[in-house]
């Protein structure tokens, strides 16, 4: 052992922070490339991305804080940024730099922002992005003149064609290694009111510890404790005089109602005023009369009649793309896995490792690959339009919509991406503020009919729904499938509904939404987002179906009982000698399936299909049916597979849905002889999995996501009774119909 | 806020797509509300309604330059003395 150890010190971090749309992660890409990683913060959900940056000097890590407009919370993701700033967050250190990134053709309302860092004392750089589009509408910017009145260094950029970066890097190399604090930052210090002054002097000194002595920071603080009323700050949170801080922050409130001045503008206000008086000498505007492009487009965009069908037609787009455009693909995916465990079938010998390779890990982790590019495909599309700037029209055209069952139109990614996979969907909600609206939409985003359910729609509509042309134009197969997605959506949106109105009661979310002005989407940026999330959902979707397909494995093949397998030997063995060519051939097939089939029937799935037979059977459904329920709760897919055992049809590749077709039709019940499958019982198995929690990865996700077991054994809860009842009504409700 | 000499105070919530007026006060106080002023809505600024969504809620508004959506409830709690066009 002789590796030389290098003692390395602590690598320097810098902090990216600016408003939502300012292009931060336009610059954080440009900064780190393809080096960057992801995370959650420690004990928190939300998302940490750090890259490195090399520079000459060594590399340092580059935080990409979350957008916020301001530091008075009013979301978990900006009490991240507030609390990373102040050096409160657990396990991150405050940074050694903050790289402020401000949106030159809105200047204004970012330097609201930037007034507030400069308080906390940290060093600062001015990012002035978006330049050219600042000089496009008539702006003209005195950066050197806004550099003398703040003391910070401001770099004129634009992160989309790389203008400034270089600058950017120099200056973040620079600052490191002297960390000069900006030299007159008071020029964007807020001019109080007298009464509010004192009345944040004396509030400050109570908490001027905390600041280890910088009172500007303090004093800072002190004003947003007065100004707002979300809880979220971390002197309140996790402070052992936290309660009292707010009863003194009530108390001033009072006494400066009393004095007839309104504490909640007292922040805003005054900050404005002080930025109103800087942009008056650095800033020179010449409007432009003319319509802007991005208002041009908003008319067509946000139309009262035009909007509503191009959000159609791109919806229409959107899933025309998941499910014919990404087929192609999906085969190639498929027949790789097929090719993979066909390789490992021909290096290993026969017996109980192959099978659990093959069988249950190739099987598992493959059924859920397969759906990747329509994953690709969908989360292409949501990047290419958030990019775009149309993600925020479509949440503002259908704002409305969303708010008749409790929601908001923020809402709508998240249940879009849900129709590809709810496990990237649930992540999405994260840019839900309200944590009841977050939580509601959590609740209802398995609900969507999500890809995974493809092979069993596909499966039960190819056997039993016969191709009758409807209305001339469809036919009854396609009619059933989109019955499916309607089924899907109207039970989410009931669900959400529901809830909002039980369970997750409150007011109306609040719906502040930037529109911010369109852009062309960037197809490097949109290929990283795509990327970034295809991997994060292939690794974790691949971590737990992997473990899940090992104990489906272990159930489905255990425990054996040795007589068994001797009867079956013996049967082999007299075939053997009685028999030959074809015939042999055919027979001894006949006894493997015939052996796989009561191994199953012995095996701990077999049992808890026995055992759940009597709750399923008002449903339409046998135990054979019940055993792919149980397999199937971990992940929808595995329930083609586990009725290609149950009705021990061959597992060897491209025919096997083709046979198990033909063996599924021709099933009939051992008592009553009447066929176990029929249309009736076949649309109450799909409802069943429209409305089930058949998904051990979501469930592992939104675990994650609110932090507890609570929500999602709840979730399996009443998602398995909204299956069962849905079920319910519809078989028993079709038998008195007069079907079958 | 002297509120007499005003002319014709109206909510920003009744305000019609394409007029425009100066924020005199906020009626209530919410999370919203303070979110609002953060962006830059403050007493003095000029708000001006661009469009209304497909179903007439929320409203588009433009402050201090850029475009914000909000709901027509939250817009309610908003007095602005408008700001007459000829």
């Amino acid at each position: 052992m002789s590796t030389a150890r290098k003692s390395h010190s602590k690598r320097k971090e810098v902090a990216l922070l600016g408003n939502p749309n300012c292009g931060k992660t336009t610059v954080f890409n440009g900064l780190t490339g393809m080096r960057h990683t992801t995370g959650n913060y420690p004990g928190v959900t939300v998302e940490r991305r750090t890259g490195t940056l090399v520079l000459d000097e060594g590399p340092v890590t580059i935080l990409d804080l979350p957008g916020t407009y301001s530091l008075s919370p009013h979301s978990i993701d900006e009490e991240i940024v507030h609390n990373v700033l102040l050096g409160m967050q657990q396990g991150t250190p405050a940074p050694d730099l903050v790289v402020l990134i401000l949106d030159a053709s809105n200047l204004e309302r970012n330097l609201y922002l930037a007034s507030q860092v400069l308080e906390i004392g940290l060093p600062v750089i001015f990012f002035l992005n978006m330049w050219n589009l600042a000089l496009d509408e008539g702006m003209q910017i005195d950066l050197e003149k806004l550099q003398e009145l703040t003391g910070v260094h401001c770099i004129a950029g634009n992160a989309r064609t790389g203008m400034g970066l270089p600058d950017l890097r120099k200056a973040i190399g620079k600052h490191l290694k002297d960390t000069p604090l900006p030299k007159k930052p008071g020029v964007l210090s807020p001019k109080l009111d007298k009464r509010v002054e004192d009345e944040v002097h004396a509030l400050c000194e109570k908490i001027q510890a905390t600041f280890a002595q910088r009172h500007k920071a303090a004093c800072g603080e002190a004003l947003r404790l007065i100004s707002d009323t979300w809880r979220g700050s971390p002197l309140l949170k996790n402070n052992s005089n936290g309660d009292e801080l707010w009863k003194a922050a009530e108390q001033v409130r009072a006494r400066l109602k009393s004095a007839g001045v309104d504490w909640a503008a007292a922040e805003a206000e005054s900050r404005y005023q002080s930025i109103a008086a800087l942009i008056s000498r650095i800033l020179t505007y010449r409007p432009d009369a003319s319509l802007s492009l991005s208002d041009r487009l908003d008319s067509v965009f946000t139309h009262k009649f035009w909007g509503l069908v191009i959000f159609m037609l791109l919806m229409g787009l959107v899933f025309q793309s998941i499910f014919s455009w990404a087929e192609p693909l999906m085969g190639v995916v498929e027949s790789f896995v097929q090719a993979i465990a066909a390789f490992i079938t021909g290096l290993l010998p026969e017996g109980v490792l192959r099978s659990l390779i093959v069988d249950g890990i190739i099987a598992g982790v493959g059924n859920v690959a397969v759906f990747l590019p329509q994953i690709f495909l969908l989360f292409f599309f949501i990047a290419l339009f958030e990019d775009f700037g149309y993600m925020a029209r479509a949440a503002f055209v259908l704002d409305r919509v969303m708010k008749k069952v409790g929601l908001n139109g923020k809402a709508f990614l998240p249940l879009l991406s849900s129709f590809a996979c709810a496990i990237p969907g649930v992540m999405a909600t994260r840019t839900i503020q309200d944590p009841k609206d977050r939580l509601a939409t959590i609740l209802v985003a398995p609900l969507m009919s999500c890809s995974a359910r493809l092979p069993v729609y596909a499966l039960m509509i190819g056997a039993f729904i016969p191709a009758v042309p409807v209305l001339g134009i469809f036919d009854l197969k396609g009619v059933t499938l989109l019955s499916m997605y309607f089924l899907s959506i109207i039970a989410g949106l009931g669900m959400a509904a529901l809830f909002r109105n039980t369970l997750l009661k409150g007011p109306h979310s609040p719906f502040v939404l930037e529109l911010p002005p369109y852009r062309i989407p960037q197809l490097r940026s949109v290929l990283l987002i795509v990327w970034d999330r295809s991997k994060e959902f292939l690794f974790r979707a691949g971590t737990i179906i992997f473990a899940i397909s090992i104990v489906l494995w272990f159930l489905a093949n255990y425990p054996k009982s040795e007589s068994q397998v001797q009867h079956f030997e013996q049967a082999r063995l007299q075939a053997t000698q009685t028999l030959s060519g074809e015939d042999l051939t055919r027979t001894l097939l006949q006894i493997d399936h015939k052996q796989a089939s009561e191994e199953l029937t012995y095996s701990f799935a077999g049992r808890l299909g026995k055992l759940i037979e009597p709750v399923i059977q008002p449903l339409g459904f046998d135990w054979k049916i019940g055993v792919g329920l149980i397999a199937s709760f971990a992940a929808r897919e595995v329930l083609v597979s586990t009725l290609a055992i149950v009705y021990n049809v061959g597992n060897d590749g491209s025919e096997t849905s083709v046979d198990l077709i033909h063996k599924l039709r021709n099933q009939v019940s051992p008592e009553t002889g009447a066929p176990v499958y029929t249309p009736l019982v076949a649309i109450s198995l799909m409802v069943f999995f429209v409305l089930a929690c058949q998904c051990m990865s979501t469930v592992a996700i939104v675990r994650k996501e609110t932090n507890s077991w609570r929500w999602p054994l709840f979730m399996i809860a009443y998602m398995t009774l909204l299956a069962w009842l849905g079920s319910f009504v519809v078989f028993q409700g079709g038998r008195l119909l007069g079907f079958s | 806020m002297p509120s007499d000499h005003v002319q014709n105070p109206v909510s920003l919530g009744q305000l019609p797509e394409g007029s425009s007026g100066v924020v005199l006060e906020f009626t209530c106080h919410n999370a919203i509300l303070h979110r609002l002023r953060e962006l830059g809505m403050t007493r003095g600024t000029q708000v001006a309604v661009k469009r209304l969504a497909p179903f007439g809620d929320p409203m588009e508004i433009t402050v201090r330059g850029f475009n914000v959506s909000i709901r027509r409830a939250d817009a309610s709690c908003i007095v602005l003395e408008k700001i007459e066009t000829r």
